[in-house]
């Protein structure tokens, strides 16, 4: 099996965020006694016991992402969490950071569209010191411009990294951008490059006020430690933040009625392996109705995950036509999401040929609908998912924080199980004739530019 | 089953303030760090006398398990380059009775995770499955071990995939600049091979090959296996009986010549046009079994290991901007050993950067870490040991590594004192020795002021 580091990545990033539900009914200990509550300032707390090492994850979550971003300041949410690491009046200069590295623990953060989230993760013993710094930088960060001007230099080589210098992530942005009509998911979490060339600390400062405060964030503590313990640490910690915004719920644009298929074609002398994807506009488990995510969770696990999805048998085992092919849905959204199916050619196929099989594999699930067996593979595997994940601290506080912020509650979280185990494959084929809309898509096509000289040495 | 596209199209999606590794992988550092608690490792000999280590832990209901051949792509052919990594993507797809969709049918079913991969010296695979699935997790991995069936559709699939993976990786530049490393390191060594070869000796490669490199590599006598979760010792014992009993007694194996690294003080520019420029650079390691290794570990730490506070962190991304990661790592094999890293920066700050990363490198050869460093440096490593331990595949990595490294059963009690006995004395005699003899920096892109020159130059 090829790239095994790639398809972890996949996995982690298409995996419904909401498997951890209550007790599994296998007598284990962790995540079955998920504690939650509020603090009086307006913190939530969630804590998500594993004693097996001493070892704690430590989170805190702001409900704050790209997508909260007034426009033409895109890339601020994402500026502003690196900017957190530069120091507080009372920790000054990295202070944390040199800390953190001093006891051995690991820390990091990072922003998506709905949330920007920062952590660390060290022994047990060492809680209380992290969540003083961390509650200490929720209100009293200090920029300068000279820690300010270099910050904005890293982002700038975030972005080539990350896109500027990957024709595949070009694509992916513009056909994000094309996606959303109206909502700003269209716009890039990490920013457009001549608005982040513009933010100043000003802009950041503005943006941290509004969005950094106790009553706006989730605190989420996995590992060796109990709800009681964290509870008393976190009252004399965080619970000593005051209020200093009120928060506004998240009400952003919404999409109209898509009605016109898009395509999007990037062509580059340095893409080698051609490729096609689409994007298909879909709810998220927050917007859905109920079953809904779990149902497109399913269909798209059917439809393109691993070697006996439909896609990768149809296009790269029985037609032998393609090296790959896949589908993956992403549930966690504050608002109406996507799901994506792609197919890169073997040598010697088109990409018109590629787009023809991966449309007659969804006109055959629009059709006919899933088989049951495919559907209980399916539904063994994610809720597997469940118990693999349980074996994982840090996961386990990945998922509940994203769930959570992305407005699932407790009660949701717990019973996701259940909401899996009840799609039926009647489900599924309404899902796929509602959802998979041409009209509501846009398919990128990633080619090789023609006529250009080889530009390497 | 290539995800590779959905694995960039997420980076889009999120944004990261810090990229421990970026862009580099540099394996095997896994190895090192140690809690002074916690894991009780035992040493079980199976009736059939293969030896494994094992940690019983009942809390999840689940089974890891982590095991490593000697092999790896050291031992392709020279005309066919590819073969190691060609032969363990196709072990999966088909074996026994099962042609390759039925036996992908079977894992999922299960939810079992099986894994297999080659690195430069070897064959590693992991298999993670529920505790009830258990017999079926083992007798899947024992046909894939023993009894593949490299089926001429299976073959062609694991070729086209690799094929297109080189393709891809012809324009990568992060790929252009690590290959071209290696092959100026290593000139008409195995080292300095790709490992996923080229597109000419890949296409050589035959159903015949894969056979004969299973076989001369899958042997009892080199392999190393950890076993963790909810299982006892006699039961994990019949299951590695069952699954690498029939395996041959010895491999065999081709010597790898002795060799040393080439092109020190060299600098190679390839040109592609991407905005930023990706840098490799490198000099000489350290052998594990070397006594000065820990020191080396140490003062690689304190230039540019994990932390966000190692000296070229400080100087090319806090203080000047000039990157979103820079990191310095060490690996080691059985006849080299090296400290690899890199860095990604815009074109007209390339000569700058590489010249900072050279000059820290000289100050840390001359002077050696401070008093301050040394003692931070511990506290980090001794502290970081305990979260490569807080999941069953991480416990399970970790105590193959320690197998193959050769470190024996109570390394982790030691490590500490390990650490502790590490003067600065020590540091500054190792610093001398592993940076003070210059580096091999290869660069793609098209950086300003940087051209290629020999060693004198």
């Amino acid at each position: 099996m090829l790239h095994a580091m790639r398809r972890t990545v996949v996995a982690l990033a298409t995996l419904p965020l909401m498997l951890l539900a209550g007790s599994s009914g296998h007598g284990t200990e962790t995540g079955s006694q998920v504690s939650y509550f509020t603090l009086a300032n307006g913190l939530e707390v969630v804590v998500i016991p594993d004693r097996r090492t001493p070892v704690v994850t430590h989170m805190i979550w702001y409900r704050v992402g790209s997508a909260d971003e007034t426009p033409g300041k895109s890339g601020l949410a994402h500026f502003l969490e690196h900017l957190l690491f530069k120091g507080t009046k009372k920790n000054p200069q990295g202070l944390f950071s040199r800390t953190v590295a001093t006891i051995g623990g690991a820390e990091n953060a990072f922003t998506s569209s709905d949330y920007t989230a920062y952590f660390q993760r060290t022994t047990r013993d060492r809680l209380k010191l992290m969540m003083e710094f961390e509650s200490d930088r929720m209100t009293g960060l200090v920029l300068t411009d000279d820690v300010v001007r270099p910050e904005l230099k890293v982002v700038l080589e975030e972005r080539n990294s990350r896109v500027e210098n990957n024709p595949a992530a070009r694509l992916a942005e513009q056909m994000e951008a094309a996606l959303f009509l109206n909502h700003p998911y269209g716009r890039p979490v990490i920013g457009w490059r001549h608005e982040i060339e513009q933010l100043t600390r000003e802009d950041a400062i503005a943006f941290y006020r509004r969005f950094y405060t106790p009553n706006n964030a989730i605190l989420v503590v996995a590992g060796d430690v109990t709800a009681q313990e964290v509870r008393q640490l976190a009252e004399e910690t965080y619970g000593q933040v005051p209020r200093v915004a009120e928060v506004k719920p998240r009400v952003r644009p919404q999409e109209p009625e898509q009605e016109a298929p898009r395509t999007i074609t990037l062509s580059d002398p340095r893409v080698t392996q051609q490729s096609i994807s689409r994007y298909y506009l879909v709810p998220s488990y927050t917007t859905g109705q109920k079953g809904m995510a779990e149902t497109l969770d399913l269909m798209a696990h059917i439809l393109g995950r691993g070697a006996n999805s439909r896609l990768y048998q149809k296009l790269v085992v029985e037609a032998g036509i393609a090296v790959g092919a896949g589908a993956s849905y992403y549930g966690t959204a504050l608002d109406h999401t996507r799901i994506t199916v792609y197919g890169a050619p073997r040598p010697g196929t088109s990409l018109a040929q590629i787009e023809e099989a991966i449309d007659a594999t969804i006109a055959e699930l629009i059709e006919k609908g899933v088989r049951q067996e495919e559907l209980e593979r399916a539904r063994n595997r994610i809720i597997a998912d469940f118990v693999y994940a349980q074996d994982n601290q840090s996961s386990l506080a990945r998922w509940y924080g994203a769930s959570l912020i992305t407005g699932m509650s407790m009660e949701q979280i717990r019973t996701w199980q259940d909401r899996v185990r009840a799609v039926t494959a009647d489900d599924i084929h309404n899902a796929a004739r509602q959802w998979l809309d041409k009209r509501r898509s846009v398919t990128g096509y990633l080619i090789r530019q023609s006529g250009s000289r080889d530009d390497r040495s | 089953m290539q995800t590779f596209q959905e694995a960039c199209r997420r980076a889009t999606r999120f944004a990261s303030a810090r990229l421990g590794t970026f862009p580099l992988t540099v394996a095997a550092l896994l190895a090192l760090a140690a809690p002074a608690h916690a894991v009780k490792i035992e040493r079980v000999v199976s009736p059939g006398g293969i030896e494994f280590w094992m940690v019983r832990d009942a809390t999840v209901p689940l089974i890891s398990v982590d095991f490593a051949f000697r092999g790896g792509t050291v031992q392709d052919p020279e005309d066919k380059g590819g073969l190691a990594e060609m032969t363990v993507a196709t072990l999966d797809e088909g074996a026994g009775e099962l042609d390759g969709t039925a036996f992908h049918e079977r894992l999922e079913r299960h939810a079992i995770e099986l894994q297999l991969r080659a690195n430069r010296e070897h064959l590693r695979g992991t298999l993670r499955t529920l505790k009830v699935n258990q017999d079926e997790a083992f007798n899947l991995l024992r046909l894939a071990l023993n009894e593949p069936r490299f089926e001429a559709a299976a073959v062609e699939r694991s070729r086209a995939q690799i094929v297109a993976n080189l393709r891809r990786q012809s324009t990568n530049p992060n790929s252009i600049a690590s290959r071209n490393w290696w092959a100026a390191a290593f000139p008409g060594h195995p080292y300095g091979r790709p490992s996923n070869g080229t597109l000419e000796s890949v296409a050589r490669i035959t159903a015949d090959d894969m056979r004969d490199y299973a076989r001369r590599v899958l042997a009892r006598e080199t392999l190393k296996i950890a076993v963790v979760g909810d299982i006892d010792p006699e039961a994990a014992g019949r299951h590695i009986d069952r699954t690498f009993g029939a395996l041959p007694a010895r491999p065999q194996l081709h010597p790898i010549p002795a060799t040393s690294m080439q092109g020190l003080g060299s600098r190679a520019v390839f040109a592609l046009n991407v905005p930023q420029a990706v840098v490799t650079f490198g000099g000489v390691g350290i052998a594990r079994k070397d006594p000065d290794f820990m020191a080396a570990y140490i003062v690689n730490h304190i230039l540019g290991g994990g932390s966000f506070t190692s000296r070229l962190y400080r100087e090319v991304r806090e203080i000047r901007g000039l990157a979103y990661g820079v990191n310095a790592g060490l690996m080691w094999f059985e006849r080299a050993a090296m400290l690899i890293g890199g860095t990604a920066t815009r074109a007209e700050s390339t000569a700058e950067t590489i010249e900072l990363i050279e000059n820290e490198f000289r100050k840390m050869a001359t002077e050696g870490p401070t008093e301050d460093e040394l003692a931070k440096a511990k506290t980090y490593l001794k502290g970081a040991f305990a979260l490569n331990l807080d999941t069953s595949s991480k416990i399970a990595a970790q105590l193959v590594q320690m197998q193959i490294d050769d470190l024996g059963i109570d390394y982790i009690e030691r490590r500490s004192a390990m650490i502790d006995a590490v003067t600065l004395a020590d540091t500054r005699r190792v610093a001398q020795r592993l940076l003070g003899s210059g580096l091999l920096v290869t660069v793609v892109g098209r950086p300003k002021g940087v051209t290629s020159r020999g060693p004198g130059g």
